[in-house]
């Protein structure tokens, strides 16, 4: 029965979020908690030869100033991922070696923000200047080493080799892919550029941290990770596992920058050290110079077909920049391939080559798409030009080429394609946006120009065979349970999800299931809220946890009923036999707090062997004026196959969200750099996010598939709906222009002078 | 952030003025901009109490107070009145409604920005600048001089007999302008005078413009570039824009 | 220096620095609604009405408050509820971070404007950055909401 499951269910939390109480870890911070503060670094490469702390100690108020000389020298990765991490242990709490602009020289501990503001001023560092490497296409085997640390430390087999600035290298290879393209009528190639975008989530990253009642070390942060938090701060502290805890409160939104440990160890470590609460919250700016933003990536795509559009092989090389630390690089770039080649399902040949380089620009990390965003767009823009080039309307191409369900999908880890619409969603997509009356571009009389693009996407659902994540579910007495997740609810609703599969697991109201998370003392493990994993791997856990809870009601409701439990049903309110006696699922509950009763709960974990890819199509209309060069998105449709769609709106609100952050990649989000290495547009002021003047008019459209292995049918959708807007959008430029944009953000400068080029 | 050891609600604006000659004091305008420096400011000097957050009309001049807010000049039915949708057009796409609530005229003629809207439109309609000391001075002649350490304490502009039109390019619709360009015309007149700002140096006025030397005057204006854009870019808008503003001015004017 | 805030309604009389902007000072006066995205007056999370009016109080100094009405969402419970409810029912607040000031920006629109387009209410909260949502759901609630007080006005 299905009474949640599918429906707009409000989140659990909404209320208490729209009324503004204090529930986001700034808003919790203990009285009397040291205020933290971090001088960094205005080199991009440099050697710390001394730090003169003198005159900083000696303000009032100033508790400690540490330096590389405080921190341990064990190397970590702030990356938030399952141990044994595929990034290298390439940091250091404070490092005398510095690696990009911003990178921490001190930490200041100190009774307000002024006495700590005012001790950053005071320290006085005399740094070593070197040569920075900021060009990370000159970056593998350059003289200048961005790791010369002798305890650089890979714990993965992924190519990392610090002495030629290597992070990882991959190559994978089907059919002879020069072979097949020699023997193709067309053939397009044309290298793409990304750029290294800013999650902005509102919250910037910040923790607390404070010794408990038993002298452990409690660290509350806005986190995607708690668990692997819990296991970086010991790596980084040097401490017992044991002996820290990690809390969650509300986040102030992640989209993956906290799938990184950024601000954590921090105020861990002045706690550690003075044995005071100790608070940091990152600025604005900080976030931006040194979060964990997209990785910056060049790839380039050959792909060839047929005059008829038969897509025959793909060939797709991308170099992708970790900056100073290779935190998420190795594996990045793995979705760069497998996720945009996979959109295709009947070629002869593909090849996927890539390599991640260590640089003196800004540390990359985990930004929602994870790689599958900068690959899609470089092969949905390449797919967009063959048709073209072949005279096609790019959505026929695409038709006539689509991966589709049953299929195997010899580049996605040789999975089966066992759910997928795809082919249902670009029917959809046309229809939205009236494709076929549009397209390709009409000429409005105030000169300006409508056009239509296409692209199509993919991602995975968790990560096959390595996320895992379990839940416990307590019957209490008056029969309400208790659901107690590991997985970090960002604002993304899953507290509310799962409480909507359970409600409908075990028959009840979802105000008879209290959630709770997550406190790695008191939670079930979870790896953490990223890979698009939670609705689809925590929501199987719940799933399956329901039905042993489920079993352990009936057995005590038949038992306290005397009779046999095969003779007794349960259906979420009573355990009964069908025509005879009951007893109330409430009754159950006091009887199991009773000394000869037993207390029910169960707790069961998961974890899948196949990661199926949700789908989706997005078609955009743009107004292009070709003076200005300027481009408005008036219109997207969205067609997503995400399986069963749990909660209606959350999954509408994601896509509309996904597609406005990709808007603003497209677009507007333009990191740059001076000559020295320095992030010029640090802000909100200089680093444009969409404001909803930019958004345009936003439709949605679920079309489900069915995925068998997922709860419900559910697969993922939170990072796919980010993949498409930048292809769509370039594909749409072309309609209206006839140039390709290689280079995102495809300003209106480069539009413009552009065209006034043709003339 | 800046730092501040005292704050002062002047009583006149003789005070603000001999306040305002210490090196480290700071009139406070909206506080918008002033944040994003790092000053060690010695005292804040506010102008509240001084009733300059208004807009009259006395006679042909408009009279805009140094702590009118860029809200007050969109919203204003006077402004409306006399010049239509030039001032709302100025303002409106200014960050958001909270921020010119806070951002002041003073300000925004003090500051002398490059990126300013308000210059570019002001300069336009052969606004005057009333300052405490200095006396009133044509917009123009302020911008030339170097900062000074007199007081904002008024803008003046016809009230009448002026049409005016205001473009903008910018990256993103709330973001910090491309190039911002004002035209205005003297009803009876032919020529026009055109500013252009955010080049991206302080807006700059051209008078006794024709269509006919439109396009010349305007390339030989300079253009520089920033992270917002290119040189050439912005010499390949200031016609784009301009053409645009006159174009709606005749509308206007009919 | 000592400054006198009628905040939420009740006048309270305090210590503040010169610099202390309304925002640090409204967070020490537990007024926890009050969010900060940027340093750069740019994002609208910081909005409160002061004398009725929506501004940055991350741009204004607390002293300039002194002997003026501060309203945060604290003091607007019940309005807070009534379209946060809206919000909620779109799934529109998401992380919520950026839903206060958001809420205290609708809620000055409604009393500025009468009758707001569609055009008119996007422009009137520009000012207010949301990463999450993508806008629409705010969209979708902000009309469902006036359209429900212009009916309970007939």
């Amino acid at each position: 029965m299905s009474r949640y499951v599918t429906a707009p269910v409000r989140k659990k939390d909404a209320m208490s979020l729209v009324t503004g109480m204090p529930v986001y870890t700034g808003d919790l911070v203990p009285a009397g908690a040291l205020r933290v503060k971090l001088l960094r670094s205005p080199h991009a490469r440099a050697l710390v030869e001394a730090v003169d702390t003198a005159a900083a100690c000696r303000v009032p108020g100033v508790v400690a100033v540490y330096t590389w000389k405080d921190v341990p020298t064990t190397r970590f990765t702030t990356a938030g991922q399952t141990y044994p991490e595929a990034s290298p242990y390439d940091r250091l709490i404070l490092d005398r070696i510095i690696r990009c602009v911003g990178d921490p020289v001190a930490i200041v501990a100190a009774e307000t923000d002024q006495a700590a503001e005012k001790a950053l001023r005071l320290i006085r560092v005399t740094y070593q200047v070197q040569e920075p490497l900021l060009d990370f296409t000159k970056a593998k085997d350059n003289p200048i080493l961005v790791h010369p640390e002798e305890n650089f430390r890979s714990l993965c087999d992924v190519g990392a080799d610090a002495k030629r600035n290597l992070c990882s290298v991959d190559l994978f290879s089907m059919g002879e892919v020069e072979e097949e393209l020699a023997a193709c009528d067309v053939v397009v190639e044309r290298t793409y550029h990304t750029k290294a975008n800013s999650q902005a989530m509102m919250e910037t990253f910040r923790t607390y941290a404070y010794l408990d009642e038993y002298n452990r070390l409690t660290v509350v942060s806005s986190t995607q990770v708690p668990f692997h938090v819990r296991r970086i701060l010991a790596t980084a502290l040097e401490m017992k596992k044991s002996q820290i805890r990690v809390i969650k409160p509300r986040i102030g939104g992640g989209f993956g920058a906290k799938q990184s440990a950024v601000s954590e160890v921090f105020p861990a470590f002045v706690t550690k050290m003075t044995g005071r609460p100790a608070y940091l919250a990152y600025t604005r700016k900080e976030s931006m110079t040194n979060g964990s933003p997209r990785h910056q990536m060049e790839v380039t795509v050959r792909i060839g077909a047929t005059r008829e559009g038969e897509i025959r092989a793909i060939d797709l090389h991308a170099l992708s920049n970790a900056g100073a630390y290779g935190d998420h690089g190795p594996t990045t770039i793995g979705l760069t391939g497998h996720k945009s080649l996979s959109l295709y399902g009947r070629w002869k040949a593909a090849r996927f080559s890539s390599e991640v380089v260590y640089t003196n620009t800004m540390g990359g990390g985990a930004y929602r798409g994870y790689g599958a965003t900068q690959g899609i767009f470089a092969v949905e823009c390449a797919v967009s030009e063959l048709a073209a080039r072949l005279g096609m309307d790019p959505t026929v191409l695409r038709e006539k080429n689509m991966v589709r369900e049953g299929q195997q999908m010899p580049t996605y880890y040789d999975e089966p394609c066992s759910s997928c619409t795809l082919d249902r969603c670009m029917e959809k997509a046309k229809e939205m946006i009236r494709w076929d009356d549009k397209y390709p571009r009409r000429f409005l009389p105030n000169g300006h120009i409508r056009s239509v693009g296409v692209a199509m996407a993919m991602q995975g659902s968790g990560i096959s065979g390595v996320d895992i994540a379990s839940v416990e579910i307590r019957l209490n007495d008056d029969g309400f349970y208790t659901l107690l997740v590991g997985c970090t609810d960002m604002g993304t609703g899953c507290d509310t999800i799962l409480a909507q599969m359970a409600a409908d697991c075990l028959d009840c109201s979802m105000e008879e299931i209290a959630v709770r998370g997550v406190d790695t003392d008191q939670s079930p493990y979870d790896t953490g809220s990223y890979a698009s994993s939670t609705t689809y791997v925590t929501g199987m856990a719940v799933v399956k946890t329901c039905r042993v809870l489920r079993e352990k009601i009936l057995e005590q409701g038949a038992s306290m009923l005397g009779v046999e439990k095969a003779r007794a049903e349960f259906d979420g309110k009573r355990v009964f036999v069908p025509g005879g006696p009951e007893v109330s699922l409430s009754q159950i509950g006091y009887a199991s707090y009773e000394g000869h009763g037993r207390c029910l709960s169960a707790s069961e974990s998961h974890s899948s062997p196949v990661s199926p890819p949700p789908f989706m199509v997005g078609a955009v209309e743009i107004d292009l004026d070709p003076l200005t060069g300027q481009v408005e998105v008036v219109d997207y449709a969205a067609a997503v196959d995400c399986g069963t769609v749990i909660n209606t709106n959350l999954a509408r609100v994601q896509t509309e969200g996904g597609i406005v952050q990709g808007i603003g990649m497209a677009l507007f989000e333009d990191v740059q750099y001076s000559p020295q290495g320095r992030m010029l547009n640090d802000s909100f002021l200089q680093y444009k996010i969409p404001t909803r003047l930019e958004a345009g008019n936003i439709q949605v459209a679920f079309v489900s598939s069915y995925e068998a292995t997922g709860p419900f049918g559910a697969k993922s959708i939170g990072e796919l709906v980010i993949n498409t807007p930048a292809p769509a959008i370039v594909d749409a430029i072309y309609n209206a222009t006839g140039h390709w944009f290689s280079t995102l953000p495809v300003r209106a400068e480069t539009i413009a002078m552009t065209l006034a080029e043709d003339k | 952030m800046f730092t501040a050891q005292n704050y002062v609600r002047v009583q006149s604006l003789e005070e603000a003025w001999s306040l305002n000659q210490k090196k480290s004091n700071r009139i406070l305008g909206g506080g918008c901009w002033l944040r994003l420096g790092r000053q060690r400011i010695g005292t804040l000097i506010d102008l509240s109490d001084l009733g300059l957050g208004t807009i009259r009309r006395e006679g042909d001049t408009l009279l805009l107070g140094a702590m009118v807010t860029l809200r007050q000049l969109e919203t204003s039915a006077l402004l409306q009145e006399c010049y239509g949708s030039f001032f709302p057009r100025m303002v409106e796409s200014i960050v958001g409604v909270q921020f010119r609530n806070c951002a002041t005229l003073g300000g925004s003629v003090a500051g002398r920005f490059g990126f300013s809207d308000l210059l570019t439109g002001l300069l336009a309609v052969d606004s005057q600048v009333c300052l405490v000391k200095g006396g009133v001075m044509p917009l123009a002649r302020y911008l030339s001089l170097p900062p000074s350490r007199d007081v904002v304490a008024e803008i003046r502009l016809p009230a009448s007999g002026w049409k005016a039109s205001y473009q903008s390019f910018r990256n993103t619709h709330t973001d910090l302008p491309v190039l911002t360009c004002a035209v205005a015309r003297k009803d009876g007149e032919a020529a026009f005078q055109v500013s252009v700002g955010a080049r991206p140096a302080r807006a700059v006025l051209l008078t006794d413009v024709t269509r006919e030397t439109l396009a010349c005057r305007l390339d030989q204006l300079s253009y520089g570039s920033n992270m917002r854009a290119g040189e050439a870019y912005r010499r390949h808008l200031a016609p784009v824009l301009a053409a645009r503003a006159i174009e709606e001015l005749e509308v206007k004017q009919g | 220096m000592t400054i006198t805030v009628t905040l939420n309604g009740q006048k309270r009389t305090s210590e503040v620095a010169p610099d202390l902007t309304l925002y640090e000072y409204l967070r020490r006066e537990g007024c926890f609604s009050v969010k900060c995205g940027c340093e750069t007056s740019n994002c609208g999370l910081c909005t409160v009405h002061l004398d009725g009016k929506p501004v940055l109080s991350c741009s204004v100094l607390a002293v300039r408050a002194d002997g003026r009405q501060v309203t945060t969402l604290e003091g607007l419970r019940p309005q807070a509820e009534e379209l946060g409810g809206y919000l909620a029912d779109e799934g529109a607040e998401q992380c919520g971070f950026c839903s206060p000031g958001f809420l205290m920006n609708v809620l000055a629109m409604e009393q500025e404007l009468a009758d707001p387009t569609e055009k008119e209410i996007q422009r009137y909260l520009a000012g207010n950055l949301c990463r999450c949502s993508g806008y629409q759901g705010q969209l979708r609630a902000v009309r469902r909401y006036l359209a429900a007080r212009k009916e309970g006005r007939q």
